[in-house]
Protein backbone atom coordinates (compact mmCIF):
# COMPACT_ATOMS: atom_id res chain seq x y z
CA UNK A 1 0.00 0.00 0.00
CA UNK A 2 1.68 3.33 -0.94
CA UNK A 3 -0.97 5.97 0.16
CA UNK A 4 -3.39 6.21 2.85
CA UNK A 5 -6.26 8.13 0.78
CA UNK A 6 -9.47 6.60 2.82
CA UNK A 7 -10.19 4.66 5.86
CA UNK A 8 -11.91 2.41 3.67
CA UNK A 9 -8.86 1.17 1.73
CA UNK A 10 -7.53 -0.23 4.90
CA UNK A 11 -8.15 -4.45 5.12
CA UNK A 12 -8.89 -5.76 8.60
CA UNK A 13 -4.78 -6.74 9.00
CA UNK A 14 -4.02 -3.93 7.81
CA UNK A 15 -5.66 -1.67 10.41
CA UNK A 16 -5.28 -3.88 13.06
CA UNK A 17 -1.32 -3.33 11.86
CA UNK A 18 -1.46 0.00 11.99
CA UNK A 19 -2.91 -0.02 15.63
CA UNK A 20 -0.17 -2.35 17.08
CA UNK A 21 2.70 -0.61 15.34
CA UNK A 22 1.09 2.45 17.21
CA UNK A 23 0.81 1.16 20.41
CA UNK A 24 4.69 -0.11 19.77
CA UNK A 25 5.39 3.46 19.14
CA UNK A 26 3.43 5.04 21.89
CA UNK A 27 6.29 3.88 23.94
CA UNK A 28 8.82 6.56 22.66
CA UNK A 29 6.65 8.90 24.04
CA UNK A 30 7.44 8.10 27.42
CA UNK A 31 11.71 8.07 26.81
CA UNK A 32 14.24 11.07 27.45
CA UNK A 33 15.26 10.27 24.06
CA UNK A 34 11.94 10.59 21.73
CA UNK A 35 13.25 9.96 18.80
CA UNK A 36 13.66 7.18 16.42
CA UNK A 37 16.17 6.77 13.27
CA UNK A 38 13.85 5.06 11.14
CA UNK A 39 13.05 8.00 8.66
CA UNK A 40 16.43 9.63 8.65
CA UNK A 41 16.97 11.31 5.04
CA UNK A 42 13.23 11.33 3.67
CA UNK A 43 11.36 13.91 3.37
CA UNK A 44 7.90 15.04 4.41
CA UNK A 45 5.48 17.35 2.96
CA UNK A 46 2.49 18.97 5.00
CA UNK A 47 0.34 20.44 2.26
CA UNK A 48 -2.32 22.30 4.42
CA UNK A 49 -4.98 24.16 2.10
CA UNK A 50 -7.35 24.64 5.08
CA UNK A 51 -6.77 25.71 8.95
CA UNK A 52 -5.55 23.13 11.18
CA UNK A 53 -4.25 23.48 14.45
CA UNK A 54 -4.50 19.65 15.67
CA UNK A 55 -3.60 17.72 12.37
CA UNK A 56 -0.73 19.65 11.77
CA UNK A 57 1.29 19.62 14.53
CA UNK A 58 0.35 16.02 15.27
CA UNK A 59 1.79 15.00 11.63
CA UNK A 60 4.86 17.46 12.11
CA UNK A 61 5.84 15.40 15.47
CA UNK A 62 5.02 12.39 14.23
CA UNK A 63 7.29 12.72 10.80
CA UNK A 64 10.37 14.46 13.55
CA UNK A 65 10.32 12.23 15.62
CA UNK A 66 11.18 9.11 12.96
CA UNK A 67 13.91 12.13 12.09
CA UNK A 68 12.37 12.85 8.82
CA UNK A 69 12.84 15.98 7.36
CA UNK A 70 9.65 18.13 7.60
CA UNK A 71 8.33 21.31 5.35
CA UNK A 72 5.29 22.91 6.56
CA UNK A 73 3.70 24.64 3.91
CA UNK A 74 0.29 26.20 4.03
CA UNK A 75 -1.84 28.04 1.03
CA UNK A 76 -1.41 31.26 3.26
CA UNK A 77 1.54 33.27 2.27
CA UNK A 78 2.48 31.08 -0.26
CA UNK A 79 1.88 30.73 -4.54
CA UNK A 80 -1.35 29.38 -3.96
CA UNK A 81 -2.88 33.30 -3.08
CA UNK A 82 -1.06 34.33 -6.58
CA UNK A 83 -2.97 31.74 -7.89
CA UNK A 84 -0.81 28.68 -8.45
CA UNK A 85 -2.95 25.60 -9.25
CA UNK A 86 -2.83 22.17 -6.99
CA UNK A 87 -0.99 20.15 -9.94
CA UNK A 88 1.48 22.87 -10.38
CA UNK A 89 1.99 22.87 -6.12
CA UNK A 90 2.27 19.50 -6.39
CA UNK A 91 4.82 19.18 -8.72
CA UNK A 92 7.20 21.66 -7.75
CA UNK A 93 7.10 19.68 -4.12
CA UNK A 94 7.52 17.11 -6.37
CA UNK A 95 10.76 18.50 -8.14
CA UNK A 96 11.97 18.95 -4.82
CA UNK A 97 12.52 15.72 -3.46
CA UNK A 98 9.35 14.70 -1.24
CA UNK A 99 8.72 10.94 -0.30
CA UNK A 100 5.70 11.84 1.26
CA UNK A 101 2.68 14.49 1.18
CA UNK A 102 0.47 14.83 4.00
CA UNK A 103 -2.58 16.93 2.33
CA UNK A 104 -5.60 18.96 3.80
CA UNK A 105 -7.80 20.76 1.08
CA UNK A 106 -11.04 21.88 1.26
CA UNK A 107 -12.03 19.95 -1.24
CA UNK A 108 -13.47 16.34 -1.32
CA UNK A 109 -11.31 13.99 -3.60
CA UNK A 110 -8.14 16.53 -3.48
CA UNK A 111 -6.22 13.51 -2.20
CA UNK A 112 -7.22 11.21 -4.62
CA UNK A 113 -5.95 13.77 -7.39
CA UNK A 114 -2.79 14.60 -5.79
CA UNK A 115 -1.87 10.57 -5.55
CA UNK A 116 -2.01 11.06 -9.24
CA UNK A 117 0.62 13.01 -9.51
CA UNK A 118 3.38 12.90 -7.37
CA UNK A 119 5.46 9.93 -6.85
CA UNK A 120 6.01 10.03 -3.08
CA UNK A 121 3.03 8.47 -0.93
CA UNK A 122 0.26 11.00 0.00
CA UNK A 123 -1.51 11.13 2.89
CA UNK A 124 -5.20 12.66 3.72
CA UNK A 125 -5.18 14.41 6.66
CA UNK A 126 -8.73 16.06 5.33
CA UNK A 127 -10.31 16.48 2.37
CA UNK A 128 -13.23 18.24 2.16
CA UNK A 129 -16.53 16.63 3.68
CA UNK A 130 -15.07 13.08 2.72
CA UNK A 131 -12.31 11.52 4.52
CA UNK A 132 -9.62 12.18 7.49
CA UNK A 133 -8.56 8.69 7.82
CA UNK A 134 -6.02 9.01 10.51
CA UNK A 135 -7.97 10.46 12.50
CA UNK A 136 -10.60 7.72 12.53
CA UNK A 137 -7.60 5.35 13.07
CA UNK A 138 -6.49 7.28 15.68
CA UNK A 139 -10.04 6.78 17.13
CA UNK A 140 -10.44 3.42 17.06
CA UNK A 141 -7.02 3.05 18.38
CA UNK A 142 -8.49 5.18 21.62
CA UNK A 143 -11.38 2.71 22.08
CA UNK A 144 -9.09 -0.49 22.04
CA UNK A 145 -6.41 1.04 24.20
CA UNK A 146 -9.98 2.28 26.81
CA UNK A 147 -12.18 -0.78 26.16
CA UNK A 148 -10.17 -3.42 25.25
CA UNK A 149 -12.02 -4.83 22.38
CA UNK A 150 -13.46 -3.37 19.03
CA UNK A 151 -15.57 -6.00 17.98
CA UNK A 152 -19.15 -5.55 18.69
CA UNK A 153 -18.12 -2.33 19.92
CA UNK A 154 -21.90 -0.30 19.95
CA UNK A 155 -20.57 3.19 18.63
CA UNK A 156 -22.85 6.37 18.24
CA UNK A 157 -21.79 9.14 15.93
CA UNK A 158 -23.40 12.10 17.35
CA UNK A 159 -24.13 15.78 15.33
CA UNK A 160 -23.10 17.40 11.94
CA UNK A 161 -22.63 14.18 9.83
CA UNK A 162 -23.13 16.08 6.42
CA UNK A 163 -20.25 18.78 6.94
CA UNK A 164 -17.78 15.59 8.65
CA UNK A 165 -14.92 13.78 6.99
CA UNK A 166 -14.67 12.20 11.12
CA UNK A 167 -17.55 10.09 10.53
CA UNK A 168 -17.23 8.46 7.35
CA UNK A 169 -13.85 7.37 8.01
CA UNK A 170 -14.93 5.78 11.40
CA UNK A 171 -18.09 4.47 9.95
CA UNK A 172 -15.81 2.75 7.33
CA UNK A 173 -12.80 1.48 10.03
CA UNK A 174 -14.99 0.71 12.78
CA UNK A 175 -17.20 -1.43 10.30
CA UNK A 176 -13.89 -3.09 9.00
CA UNK A 177 -13.29 -3.87 12.54
CA UNK A 178 -16.67 -5.03 13.71
CA UNK A 179 -17.75 -2.18 15.43
CA UNK A 180 -21.64 -1.40 15.20
CA UNK A 181 -22.12 2.59 14.29
CA UNK A 182 -24.89 4.07 14.73
CA UNK A 183 -25.09 8.07 13.23
CA UNK A 184 -27.18 10.33 15.06
CA UNK A 185 -28.17 13.68 14.07
CA UNK A 186 -31.40 15.76 12.53
CA UNK A 187 -32.42 14.73 9.61
CA UNK A 188 -31.09 17.82 7.73
CA UNK A 189 -27.34 17.14 8.65
CA UNK A 190 -27.23 13.02 7.67
CA UNK A 191 -26.31 13.12 3.76
CA UNK A 192 -28.20 11.81 1.53
CA UNK A 193 -26.44 8.59 0.41
CA UNK A 194 -26.26 7.44 4.10
CA UNK A 195 -27.91 4.18 3.40
CA UNK A 196 -25.07 2.77 0.82
CA UNK A 197 -23.33 3.24 4.58
CA UNK A 198 -22.30 0.34 6.58
CA UNK A 199 -23.89 1.81 9.58
CA UNK A 200 -27.48 2.53 10.88
CA UNK A 201 -29.07 5.75 11.39
CA UNK A 202 -31.04 7.27 14.16
CA UNK A 203 -32.68 10.87 15.16
CA UNK A 204 -33.26 10.52 18.40
CA UNK A 205 -29.86 10.34 20.98
CA UNK A 206 -31.94 9.43 23.68
CA UNK A 207 -32.86 6.28 22.41
CA UNK A 208 -29.45 5.59 21.41
CA UNK A 209 -27.17 6.69 24.19
CA UNK A 210 -27.85 3.99 26.89
CA UNK A 211 -27.02 1.22 24.57
CA UNK A 212 -24.15 2.93 23.31
CA UNK A 213 -20.03 1.88 24.17
CA UNK A 214 -18.46 4.80 22.88
CA UNK A 215 -20.52 7.93 22.05
CA UNK A 216 -18.71 10.55 19.86
CA UNK A 217 -19.25 13.91 19.29
CA UNK A 218 -19.15 16.08 16.09
CA UNK A 219 -18.38 19.99 16.17
CA UNK A 220 -21.07 21.72 13.90
CA UNK A 221 -19.17 22.88 11.00
CA UNK A 222 -20.95 26.26 10.73
CA UNK A 223 -18.17 27.53 8.21
CA UNK A 224 -19.46 24.55 5.77
CA UNK A 225 -23.04 25.52 6.31
CA UNK A 226 -24.74 27.71 3.55
CA UNK A 227 -28.13 27.09 4.72
CA UNK A 228 -30.52 26.55 7.98
CA UNK A 229 -30.07 23.13 8.95
CA UNK A 230 -32.01 23.64 12.14
CA UNK A 231 -33.86 26.36 13.77
CA UNK A 232 -31.58 27.65 16.73
CA UNK A 233 -28.00 26.67 18.64
CA UNK A 234 -30.00 26.32 21.32
CA UNK A 235 -32.57 23.89 19.82
CA UNK A 236 -29.38 21.86 18.40
CA UNK A 237 -28.33 21.64 21.36
CA UNK A 238 -31.19 20.75 23.40
CA UNK A 239 -31.61 17.81 21.22
CA UNK A 240 -28.47 16.79 20.12
CA UNK A 241 -25.99 17.85 22.83
CA UNK A 242 -24.50 15.98 25.66
CA UNK A 243 -25.26 17.40 29.15
CA UNK A 244 -24.39 16.55 32.08
CA UNK A 245 -28.31 14.78 32.45
CA UNK A 246 -27.29 12.68 29.44
CA UNK A 247 -23.81 11.74 30.52
CA UNK A 248 -26.07 10.58 33.98
CA UNK A 249 -27.98 8.08 31.12
CA UNK A 250 -24.53 6.52 29.86
CA UNK A 251 -23.33 3.40 30.64
CA UNK A 252 -20.95 2.97 33.46
CA UNK A 253 -18.25 2.47 31.20
CA UNK A 254 -19.12 4.41 28.36
CA UNK A 255 -16.44 6.87 27.02
CA UNK A 256 -17.16 10.21 25.61
CA UNK A 257 -14.69 11.03 22.15
CA UNK A 258 -14.72 13.72 20.13
CA UNK A 259 -12.05 15.33 17.45
CA UNK A 260 -11.80 18.35 18.54
CA UNK A 261 -12.48 21.39 18.34
CA UNK A 262 -15.10 21.69 20.58
CA UNK A 263 -17.80 23.76 20.82
CA UNK A 264 -18.63 23.68 24.76
CA UNK A 265 -21.97 24.22 24.85
CA UNK A 266 -22.96 23.75 21.83
CA UNK A 267 -22.53 19.69 21.28
CA UNK A 268 -20.74 18.58 24.89
CA UNK A 269 -21.32 20.56 27.93
CA UNK A 270 -18.19 21.88 29.71
CA UNK A 271 -18.53 18.97 32.67
CA UNK A 272 -18.74 16.13 30.16
CA UNK A 273 -15.73 17.83 28.01
CA UNK A 274 -13.84 17.51 31.44
CA UNK A 275 -14.59 14.44 32.69
CA UNK A 276 -12.50 11.32 33.22
CA UNK A 277 -14.76 9.36 30.83
CA UNK A 278 -13.90 11.91 27.65
CA UNK A 279 -10.75 10.93 25.59
CA UNK A 280 -10.47 14.18 24.12
CA UNK A 281 -6.96 14.89 25.33
CA UNK A 282 -5.90 10.79 24.83
CA UNK A 283 -7.20 11.16 21.35
CA UNK A 284 -4.83 14.22 20.60
CA UNK A 285 -1.85 11.42 22.19
CA UNK A 286 -2.60 8.84 20.72
CA UNK A 287 -2.80 10.70 17.32
CA UNK A 288 1.08 11.32 17.57
CA UNK A 289 1.73 7.58 17.52
CA UNK A 290 -0.57 6.61 15.09
CA UNK A 291 0.61 8.87 12.60
CA UNK A 292 4.13 7.67 13.33
CA UNK A 293 2.79 4.01 12.59
CA UNK A 294 0.96 5.53 9.56
CA UNK A 295 4.73 7.24 8.14
CA UNK A 296 6.35 4.18 9.19
CA UNK A 297 4.20 1.93 7.15
CA UNK A 298 4.28 3.85 4.21
CA UNK A 299 7.60 5.49 4.34
CA UNK A 300 9.74 3.07 6.04
CA UNK A 301 9.77 0.21 3.66
CA UNK A 302 11.72 0.17 0.50
CA UNK B 1 1.40 -1.32 4.13
CA UNK B 2 2.31 -5.26 4.17
CA UNK B 3 4.56 -6.13 7.12
CA UNK B 4 6.52 -8.85 5.75
CA UNK B 5 6.92 -10.15 9.19
CA UNK B 6 9.25 -13.51 10.16
CA UNK B 7 7.35 -15.44 7.40
CA UNK B 8 10.95 -16.60 6.21
CA UNK B 9 12.64 -17.25 8.98
CA UNK B 10 9.38 -19.56 10.74
CA UNK B 11 8.77 -21.46 7.27
CA UNK B 12 10.42 -24.33 8.37
CA UNK B 13 9.03 -24.24 11.80
CA UNK B 14 5.90 -26.24 13.03
CA UNK B 15 6.18 -28.76 15.25
CA UNK B 16 7.44 -31.51 15.10
CA UNK B 17 10.81 -32.85 13.71
CA UNK B 18 11.60 -29.82 11.52
CA UNK B 19 14.19 -31.75 9.37
CA UNK B 20 11.63 -34.23 7.65
CA UNK B 21 9.60 -31.50 6.50
CA UNK B 22 12.58 -29.17 5.50
CA UNK B 23 13.08 -30.79 1.17
CA UNK B 24 16.99 -31.26 1.57
CA UNK B 25 17.71 -32.79 4.90
CA UNK B 26 18.88 -29.70 7.85
CA UNK B 27 21.27 -31.07 10.11
CA UNK B 28 20.83 -30.81 13.90
CA UNK B 29 23.96 -29.40 15.58
CA UNK B 30 22.44 -28.87 18.63
CA UNK B 31 19.56 -30.85 20.25
CA UNK B 32 17.40 -30.45 22.81
CA UNK B 33 19.21 -31.52 26.01
CA UNK B 34 22.33 -29.81 24.65
CA UNK B 35 20.72 -26.33 24.46
CA UNK B 36 19.48 -26.97 27.74
CA UNK B 37 23.21 -27.19 28.87
CA UNK B 38 24.71 -24.59 27.08
CA UNK B 39 22.42 -21.96 28.55
CA UNK B 40 22.98 -23.57 32.03
CA UNK B 41 26.71 -22.66 31.17
CA UNK B 42 25.68 -19.65 29.73
CA UNK B 43 23.85 -18.35 33.09
CA UNK B 44 26.86 -19.40 35.67
CA UNK B 45 29.44 -17.15 32.88
CA UNK B 46 27.11 -14.55 33.39
CA UNK B 47 26.96 -15.16 37.49
CA UNK B 48 31.13 -15.27 36.87
CA UNK B 49 31.76 -12.59 35.01
CA UNK B 50 29.45 -9.84 36.93
CA UNK B 51 30.46 -11.13 40.41
CA UNK B 52 27.09 -12.52 41.23
CA UNK B 53 24.88 -10.67 38.84
CA UNK B 54 23.65 -8.00 41.02
CA UNK B 55 23.10 -5.23 38.70
CA UNK B 56 22.66 -7.23 35.74
CA UNK B 57 19.67 -6.93 33.07
CA UNK B 58 18.80 -9.26 30.28
CA UNK B 59 17.38 -8.02 27.11
CA UNK B 60 16.34 -10.46 24.82
CA UNK B 61 16.38 -9.02 21.24
CA UNK B 62 13.07 -10.58 19.57
CA UNK B 63 11.68 -13.06 18.54
CA UNK B 64 13.98 -15.96 19.15
CA UNK B 65 15.83 -14.01 22.03
CA UNK B 66 13.39 -13.18 24.59
CA UNK B 67 12.56 -16.58 25.50
CA UNK B 68 16.40 -17.15 25.41
CA UNK B 69 16.57 -14.04 28.02
CA UNK B 70 13.79 -15.71 29.95
CA UNK B 71 15.03 -19.06 30.16
CA UNK B 72 18.81 -17.44 31.21
CA UNK B 73 16.89 -15.63 33.92
CA UNK B 74 15.16 -19.00 35.36
CA UNK B 75 18.64 -20.33 35.66
CA UNK B 76 20.25 -17.30 37.26
CA UNK B 77 17.17 -17.21 39.55
CA UNK B 78 17.94 -20.81 40.46
CA UNK B 79 21.19 -20.58 41.33
CA UNK B 80 21.66 -16.87 42.71
CA UNK B 81 17.49 -17.21 44.73
CA UNK B 82 17.30 -13.55 43.17
CA UNK B 83 15.51 -12.53 40.26
CA UNK B 84 17.15 -10.87 37.63
CA UNK B 85 15.25 -7.91 35.27
CA UNK B 86 14.41 -9.20 31.68
CA UNK B 87 12.61 -7.48 29.44
CA UNK B 88 13.16 -7.75 25.45
CA UNK B 89 14.62 -4.49 23.29
CA UNK B 90 12.91 -4.72 19.76
CA UNK B 91 15.36 -3.37 16.96
CA UNK B 92 13.31 -2.94 13.90
CA UNK B 93 13.21 1.19 13.49
CA UNK B 94 17.07 1.04 14.06
CA UNK B 95 17.67 -1.87 11.47
CA UNK B 96 20.20 -0.85 8.07
CA UNK B 97 18.62 -2.61 5.81
CA UNK B 98 14.55 -1.45 6.18
CA UNK B 99 15.03 0.11 2.59
CA UNK B 100 15.57 -2.73 0.90
CA UNK B 101 12.55 -4.54 1.86
CA UNK B 102 8.49 -3.51 2.95
CA UNK B 103 7.95 -2.64 6.01
CA UNK B 104 8.23 -5.00 8.92
CA UNK B 105 5.71 -5.21 11.81
CA UNK B 106 7.64 -4.16 14.90
CA UNK B 107 8.17 -6.41 17.93
CA UNK B 108 7.92 -5.80 21.44
CA UNK B 109 9.97 -3.75 23.50
CA UNK B 110 9.55 -4.37 26.99
CA UNK B 111 12.31 -2.30 29.43
CA UNK B 112 11.69 -3.66 32.79
CA UNK B 113 10.77 -1.20 35.75
CA UNK B 114 14.30 -0.42 36.50
CA UNK B 115 15.49 1.31 33.26
CA UNK B 116 18.98 0.19 32.11
CA UNK B 117 20.37 3.60 33.82
CA UNK B 118 23.52 2.37 35.32
CA UNK B 119 22.98 -1.42 34.72
CA UNK B 120 24.99 -3.89 33.31
CA UNK B 121 23.00 -4.88 30.51
CA UNK B 122 23.15 -8.44 28.92
CA UNK B 123 21.70 -8.48 24.80
CA UNK B 124 20.69 -11.89 24.53
CA UNK B 125 19.83 -13.19 20.86
CA UNK B 126 19.72 -16.83 18.98
CA UNK B 127 22.43 -16.35 16.04
CA UNK B 128 25.53 -14.25 15.83
CA UNK B 129 25.95 -13.37 11.94
CA UNK B 130 26.64 -10.45 10.30
CA UNK B 131 26.75 -8.48 13.55
CA UNK B 132 24.34 -5.90 12.57
CA UNK B 133 21.23 -6.59 14.41
CA UNK B 134 23.78 -6.17 17.53
CA UNK B 135 24.95 -2.90 16.22
CA UNK B 136 21.15 -2.15 15.69
CA UNK B 137 20.13 -3.04 19.30
CA UNK B 138 23.13 -0.99 20.68
CA UNK B 139 22.03 2.29 18.94
CA UNK B 140 18.40 1.64 20.25
CA UNK B 141 19.78 1.18 23.59
CA UNK B 142 21.37 4.04 23.85
CA UNK B 143 17.84 6.20 23.04
CA UNK B 144 16.53 4.03 26.23
CA UNK B 145 19.32 5.42 28.63
CA UNK B 146 22.72 4.53 29.85
CA UNK B 147 24.06 1.54 30.77
CA UNK B 148 26.89 0.86 33.08
CA UNK B 149 27.99 -1.44 30.54
CA UNK B 150 27.00 -3.66 27.66
CA UNK B 151 27.57 -7.49 26.81
CA UNK B 152 26.22 -10.29 24.28
CA UNK B 153 25.30 -13.46 24.98
CA UNK B 154 24.27 -15.56 21.32
CA UNK B 155 23.69 -19.25 21.36
CA UNK B 156 25.03 -19.92 18.56
CA UNK B 157 27.63 -17.69 16.54
CA UNK B 158 27.98 -18.67 13.01
CA UNK B 159 30.88 -16.34 11.65
CA UNK B 160 30.76 -13.75 8.53
CA UNK B 161 31.08 -10.88 10.62
CA UNK B 162 30.40 -7.82 8.95
CA UNK B 163 30.90 -5.82 11.66
CA UNK B 164 33.64 -5.69 14.61
CA UNK B 165 31.27 -7.02 17.31
CA UNK B 166 32.10 -10.06 19.37
CA UNK B 167 29.62 -12.05 21.68
CA UNK B 168 30.89 -12.12 25.28
CA UNK B 169 28.96 -15.40 25.94
CA UNK B 170 28.63 -17.84 23.34
CA UNK B 171 26.77 -21.23 23.67
CA UNK B 172 28.46 -22.73 20.42
CA UNK B 173 30.60 -21.58 17.73
CA UNK B 174 29.48 -23.04 14.63
CA UNK B 175 31.48 -22.82 11.70
CA UNK B 176 29.51 -22.17 8.56
CA UNK B 177 29.60 -20.79 4.40
CA UNK B 178 27.56 -18.62 3.52
CA UNK B 179 25.02 -20.62 1.64
CA UNK B 180 24.10 -22.97 4.63
CA UNK B 181 21.45 -21.48 6.34
CA UNK B 182 21.10 -21.64 10.77
CA UNK B 183 17.36 -22.08 12.00
CA UNK B 184 17.03 -22.07 15.70
CA UNK B 185 13.57 -23.72 16.87
CA UNK B 186 12.60 -23.10 20.47
CA UNK B 187 9.66 -24.86 22.25
CA UNK B 188 8.40 -21.43 23.14
CA UNK B 189 7.49 -20.68 19.21
CA UNK B 190 7.99 -24.12 17.42
CA UNK B 191 7.39 -26.87 20.05
CA UNK B 192 11.06 -28.48 19.90
CA UNK B 193 14.51 -27.44 21.01
CA UNK B 194 16.55 -27.61 18.25
CA UNK B 195 19.63 -25.83 16.47
CA UNK B 196 19.26 -27.19 12.25
CA UNK B 197 22.20 -26.46 9.89
CA UNK B 198 20.58 -26.66 6.42
CA UNK B 199 21.63 -25.70 3.11
CA UNK B 200 20.87 -21.99 1.71
CA UNK B 201 16.98 -21.48 0.44
CA UNK B 202 16.94 -21.33 -3.55
CA UNK B 203 16.19 -17.47 -3.11
CA UNK B 204 17.37 -15.87 -6.48
CA UNK B 205 20.12 -13.19 -5.61
CA UNK B 206 18.94 -12.77 -2.00
CA UNK B 207 22.04 -13.79 -0.02
CA UNK B 208 19.99 -11.88 2.77
CA UNK B 209 21.12 -12.88 5.90
CA UNK B 210 18.01 -10.93 7.43
CA UNK B 211 15.99 -14.11 8.51
CA UNK B 212 18.82 -15.76 10.25
CA UNK B 213 21.50 -12.99 11.02
CA UNK B 214 21.90 -11.57 14.44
Amino acid sequence: MRHLLSAGDLTRDEALLVLDTAAELAQVSGRSVKKLPTLRGRTVVNLFYEDSTRTRTSFELAAKRLSADVVNFSAKGSSVSKGESLKDTALTLQAMGADGVVVRHSASGAAHRLAEWVDGSVLNAGDGTHEHPTQALLDVYTMRERLGRLDGLRVAIVGDVLHSRVARSNVLLLHTLGAEVTLVAPPTLVPVSVHTWPCSVSYDLDAVLPKSDVVMLLRVQAERMHDAFFPTAREYSRRYGLDGERFARMQDDAIVMHPGPMVRGMEISAEVADSARSTVNEQVANGVSVRMAVLYLLLGGS
Amino acid sequence: MCAQSRAERDSDAPGGSAAERVPEPARTVLDGPEMQRALTRIAHEVLERTKGGADVTLLGIPSRGVPLAARLAERIERVEGRTVPQGSLDITMYRDDLRLAPARALGRTEIPPEGVDGRLVVLVDDVLFSGRTVRAALDALNDIGRPRAVQLAILVDRGHRELPIRADYVGKNLPTSLRETVTVQLSEYDGTDAVLLGPAKPRAGAESPAAEEA
